[in-house]
């Protein structure tokens, strides 16, 4: 695990920011598997929180259940107070809204750096080009990748791969940013240049849910940490409590496991 | 004397001929398939099934009998007094169309699925992922199937002579009819296509160099 040494964005508690992503007695089956299983979640605006567990607890699936790349059984989910709408152009307007940044990047591999960080505003936000390419190389800079715009992504780095795809999500002004495991697939030398990336956000109050088993973040970023196992969220507690002392054997046991290797 | 020299227009028309039948039918092929397969793989239910069912139909059927559908019921349900270009016109296009839609469908499916999720999460309708992220990227991989499938459609364009479209295998027929040796119109006949089919890989050949530089 690498350590983050960045300061902790806030000493309260949980921020008390209105509800922004509302999930409701979530239920999921892939096939006979119930892998998600009444699952209640809020996340306030402004909120960081990082969910963490085994390997097949359903933290993905969690995940891409807030913008509807996955469907529910059963319950209700909400973004800022509108329930996610079917398949349409209700739903891409909603997904506008919702960044997500994925474990393999998923960068536009036909495009060059500028033009994925684009596309979106072109293409959804329907700003004209000039603005659009403003933004973009603002975006570009800031997460410190400025200098790559004009190269195709499989040119870059991982990690350059990585936090262009988290600029591509900014350039969208998102409530909410989702991360699915992000630094997974990365070298261990450049996970930290977009864990750093994330803490910035994270500390300019951007809203963000995190699947990710990287402490150093969890600890230093998140208001909240959420435990899964088996479909179920078994624990929900503020980060230094649960990993100096998580209350379920569920995550004691996990915690031993990944703290101790 | 020579059957070429002496009946050079015939041979030219029927060239043009083919020529003009096997490039609509490719056009109308290409536009159909494309959206077929973009239905086939759309989230809508009714579309799927419009997309399978066209293709599982007119894949299946023996094009002979598609050009006889086409000469004769077509004319009198929907176009009236339609030339026999345009019918054969029509039976070929929707008939080549279901195999580029099986292509381009196997196209797509080699773009990794990640391409399209990061479009719609940002927003992107199925139509502008299909569009903008997913067809360019499976363009290389249809490259090599749909030149194949263009070359069997000039040899299928032949059978468009039996139905009173001019063209090439129509001109040996009237030729040999005449008791000239067949073997001699055969021979420039095949030349003819030849040409034709030489023409259409060399420029998909340089159209997948094109791409294969690109990235
Ligand atoms: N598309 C799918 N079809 C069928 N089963 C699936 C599908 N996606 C995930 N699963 C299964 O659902 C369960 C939960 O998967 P999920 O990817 O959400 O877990 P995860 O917590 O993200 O695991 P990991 O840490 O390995 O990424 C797993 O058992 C997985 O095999
Ligand atoms: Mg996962």
């Amino acid at each position: 695990m690498s350590e983050v040494s960045v300061t902790k964005n806030d000493e309260g508690p949980a921020p008390t920011g209105d509800p922004l992503v509302v999930l409701d007695n979530v239920n999921k089956h892939f096939g006979a598997l119930h892998v998600l299983q009444d699952i209640d979640l809020t996340i306030h605006r402004g909120e960081v929180v990082v969910v963490i567990g085994p390997s097949g607890s359903g933290k993905s699936t969690l995940c891409r259940t807030i913008n509807r790349l996955e469907t529910v059984d059963s319950g209700g989910i909400t973004i800022d107070g509108k329930p996610l709408p079917q398949e349409g152009r209700e739903l891409a307007r909603l997904r506008a809204d919702v960044g997500m940044v994925f474990q393999s990047f998923n960068l536009f591999a036909h495009k060059t750096v500028l033009e994925n960080v684009m596309l979106g505003q072109l293409k959804v936000r329907r700003k004209d080009r000039a603005s659009a390419a403003k933004r973009a190389r603002e975006l570009l800079d800031r997460v410190g990748v400025g200098t790559q715009a004009d190269k195709y992504p499989a040119q870059l780095s991982g990690g350059q791969q990585q936090r262009v795809a988290i600029a591509r999500a900014l350039a969208m002004d998102p409530k909410v940013m989702l991360f699915d495991e992000p630094t997974s697939a990365l070298d261990p030398e450049m996970i930290n240049e977009v864990l750093d990336v994330m803490q910035q956000l994270a500390r300019d109050g951007m809203t963000m849910v995190v699947v990710t088993h990287e402490m150093g973040f969890a600890r230093s970023a998140a208001n909240r940490v959420v435990f899964m196992a088996d479909g179920r969220i078994v624990e929900e507690a503020e980060p230094n409590q649960f990993f100096t002392n998580p209350r379920s054997d569920r995550a004691k046991d996990f915690l031993s496991k990944i703290l101790h290797h | 004397m020579n059957v070429l020299l002496d009946y050079l227009p015939q041979f030219r028309d029927g060239f043009l001929g083919t020529l003009a039948i096997t490039g609509a039918s490719a056009v109308i092929a290409l536009v159909l398939g494309v959206v077929i397969a973009g239905f086939r793989v759309s989230p809508i239910p009714p579309l799927r099934a419009f997309g399978t069912a066209w293709v599982a139909l007119l894949r299946n059927t023996p094009l002979t009998l598609l050009f006889l559908v086409a000469t004769f019921v077509v004319p009198e349900l929907l176009f009236r007094g339609a030339s026999p270009f345009v019918l054969a016109m029509l039976a070929l296009g929707c008939y080549t169309s279901s195999f580029v839609c099986e292509a381009v469908r196997s196209g797509i499916s080699t773009v990794p699925v990640g391409q399209a999720e990061a479009a719609r999460s940002l927003g992107m309708t199925f139509g502008q992922t299909l569009r903008m992220i997913v067809l360019p990227q499976a363009t290389r991989t249809v490259l090599q199937p749909l030149s194949s499938i263009f070359i069997a459609l000039t040899k299928n364009s032949a059978i468009a002579g039996a139905f009173s479209v001019t063209e090439l295998f129509g001109v040996a027929k009237l030729l040999s009819d005449k008791g000239y040796a067949i073997a001699l119109i055969f021979l420039w006949v095949a030349l003819a296509y030849l040409i034709i089919t030489f023409a259409i890989s060399g420029v998909f050949r340089l159209l997948e160099r094109r791409m294969a530089v690109v990235r």
